[in-house]
């Protein structure tokens, strides 16, 4: 864990972190990840790996249409909209 | 040097639910821009998404219609990133933990060989919303009932060995899903989708060479192009001492080109992990196996079935059974005019190009079956020639009407009364001396005169076997 790591990290969660708090963040992900390493050193074969923290089953909904149209409501607290589109700054493909 | 391509293809399939897989929201194509795109579907902050039952279900369908395993215990895990038409900055999809596993299609090929094609998995996961680009100066607008359409990820092994065999499997995998009504099939509005993975190696060679993967690939014409380019771009690029690099390329096809659009370097790093705001989904025997009887005779099958009950070639009974609808129509002529050649023959022919002229499907056919399986009658017992049948067609396209009515009221009817055709015969022969003359000199091309001519005379309504004969028999004897 470096600079360079923390910064890709932060622009790959759109955070904008404070260049000083830089050295703090890389020390204490550190730790973290020593942690991880730690914990990766217990023997889990026998252990079926969890998805959630309980052991619950996703319920399912039946394929009904229960939302109505609230895009005025939606759209009200947009920055920008045209045409019933939300607009956004350019994105280039 | 020979070279081999080799090819795996990724293809999306929208799953034909009434609403979104973990919203309420409608999924209907066509409205109006984010009138069917909720809280849960904003991403807005504290929604809880709720999986749709009956977009497990589809999934699980296309599971057994492939013989694949299915995930008795499947996970929904988050894919990082930002784009403006994905606005919770994840798509919630399935990584380790897919509902489909390995399971494999068949294809024909036109030599007549059949090859296996396996599919590595099938995982269920969301749309993203629609960007538009054009129409703003300096802005993006962006429309997000799309987002959270429910969708299969099909993907391939890199079985596939020739552009032709990419083809014939993706058109396999549409015939499937829209056969056991999972999927529209819709290749305009986005409902069916691929990828391609290409990659190039040494005939021979064991190893694989470096991929590209091709995206934006929205019809059959477009993935055998796509496919083709690449090919040769690779090539040139080998060909030349240089070497591929491993990135991500859009197809472009106006230009029938395919540009890079970002390179491994720019890879993602998605960042999966299990979405903690779904629990794993958990299907058991008994609810697939109460699926799997609910599968319709596949492509495959009635392929099968229609060689032999209809004694029809591969290649006839493979064309009309790629599309259920094209085949429901041909059992229908069939069965109405108990002749399944003739049948054939029109539904490939005439309908099959005027179809594709129009680019409509047999969906928006103006023409229905019964309507057809009548014109066909009247050819078959002699009413009319395929020649005016074809003029019939055309009428009974345009303005729905039945084929009797339009014979009878164009007076189409085919001349089959010898004495009536033996006096044009006698006629024609009168008439062009010159010609009998050189024909009986062994110019025997004039035949094709002599019959035009009375065709002329009775607007293409003589019986054309009659007529031949008949010219046969007087200018050989006479």
């Amino acid at each position: 864990m470096d600079k360079k790591t923390v910064e890709q990290i932060a622009h790959l969660a759109r955070l904008d972190i404070n260049e000083k708090d830089i050295p703090e963040y890389v020390t204490n992900l550190t730790n973290i990840l020593a942690l991880v390493e730690q914990m990766n050193t217990v023997a889990t074969d026998s252990v079926e790996p969890m998805a959630h923290p309980t052991d619950a089953v996703q319920r399912l909904r039946e394929d009904i249409v229960t939302a109505t149209n609230q895009r005025e409501r939606f759209q009200a607290v947009a920055p920008q909209v045209e045409k019933g589109l939300y607009l956004v700054p350019q994105v280039i493909e | 040097m020979q070279w081999e391509v080799v090819i795996g293809l990724e293809i999306h399939a929208q799953l034909a639910t009434k609403s979104k897989i973990f919203s309420g929201s409608s999924t209907a194509f066509g409205a109006e821009p984010n009138t069917q795109a909720n809280e849960v579907d904003l991403g807005l902050p504290g929604v809880l998404p709720v999986m749709n039952k009956q977009a497990l279900n589809m999934a699980i369908k296309f599971g057994t219609a492939i013989n694949a395993e299915i995930g008795k215990r499947s996970v929904f895990d988050r894919k990082n990133y930002f784009y403006p038409d994905l606005p919770k900055g994840y798509q919630t999809t399935q990584l380790a933990l897919p509902i489909v596993g390995l399971g494999s299609v068949d294809i024909e090929l036109k030599d007549g060989r059949t090859k296996t094609i396996g599919v590595t998995r099938a995982h269920l996961e969301e749309d993203a919303g629609k960007s538009l680009h054009e129409d703003f100066s300096g802005a993006t607008g962006i429309d997000l009932n799309r987002a959270g359409t429910p969708l299969i990820e099909i993907v391939s092994e890199p079985d596939m060995r020739s552009t032709e065999e990419a083809v014939a499997y993706m058109r396999k995998i549409h015939s499937i899903v829209t056969y056991i009504g999972i999927c529209d099939g819709n290749m305009q509005e986005g409902s069916f989708r691929c990828d391609a993975n290409v990659s190039m190696r040494p005939k021979g060679q064991e190893e694989f060479g470096t991929r590209t993967e091709l995206k934006n690939i929205n019809s059959f014409r477009f993935v055998e192009r796509a496919i083709n380019v690449e090919i040769e771009r690779q090539i040139d690029i080998l060909e030349s001492g240089g070497t591929v690099v491993q990135e991500t390329r859009l197809y472009d096809s106006n230009k029938n080109e395919t540009r890079s659009m970002r390179s491994k370097e720019d890879a993602m790093d998605y960042r999966y992990f299990p979405d903690p705001d779904l629990l794993p989904i958990v299907v058991t025997d008994d609810e697939i196996e109460a699926i799997r009887k609910t599968l319709p005779e596949l492509p495959d099958a009635k392929k099968v079935r229609f060689m032999s009950e209809y004694k029809l070639n591969a290649e006839d009974a493979g064309n009309l059974t790629a599309s259920l609808e094209l085949a429901n129509y041909f059992e229908t002529v069939t069965k109405e005019i108990d002749d399944s050649k003739l049948a054939a023959n029109w539904i490939m022919g005439e309908l099959t190009a005027r179809l594709n002229k129009e680019n409509l499907t047999v969906k928006s056919l103006p023409v229905s079956a019964s309507q057809f399986a009548g014109l066909l009658a009247r050819i078959k017992d002699n009413t009319i020639s395929g020649k005016i049948a074809k003029d019939v067609f055309d009428t009974m396209w345009n303005e729905g009407s039945e084929a009797d009515s339009i014979i009878e009221s164009k007076g189409l009817k085919q001349i089959n009364d010898t004495g009536a055709l033996e006096a044009m015969v006698d006629k024609v022969i009168a008439d062009n001396p010159n010609q009998v003359e050189q024909f009986k000199a062994g110019k025997e091309k004039l035949m094709g005169f002599f019959v035009g001519q009375i065709m002329k005379q009775t607007q293409g309504k003589a019986n054309p076997g009659q007529i031949n004969q008949l010219l046969k028999k007087k200018l050989g004897s006479s």
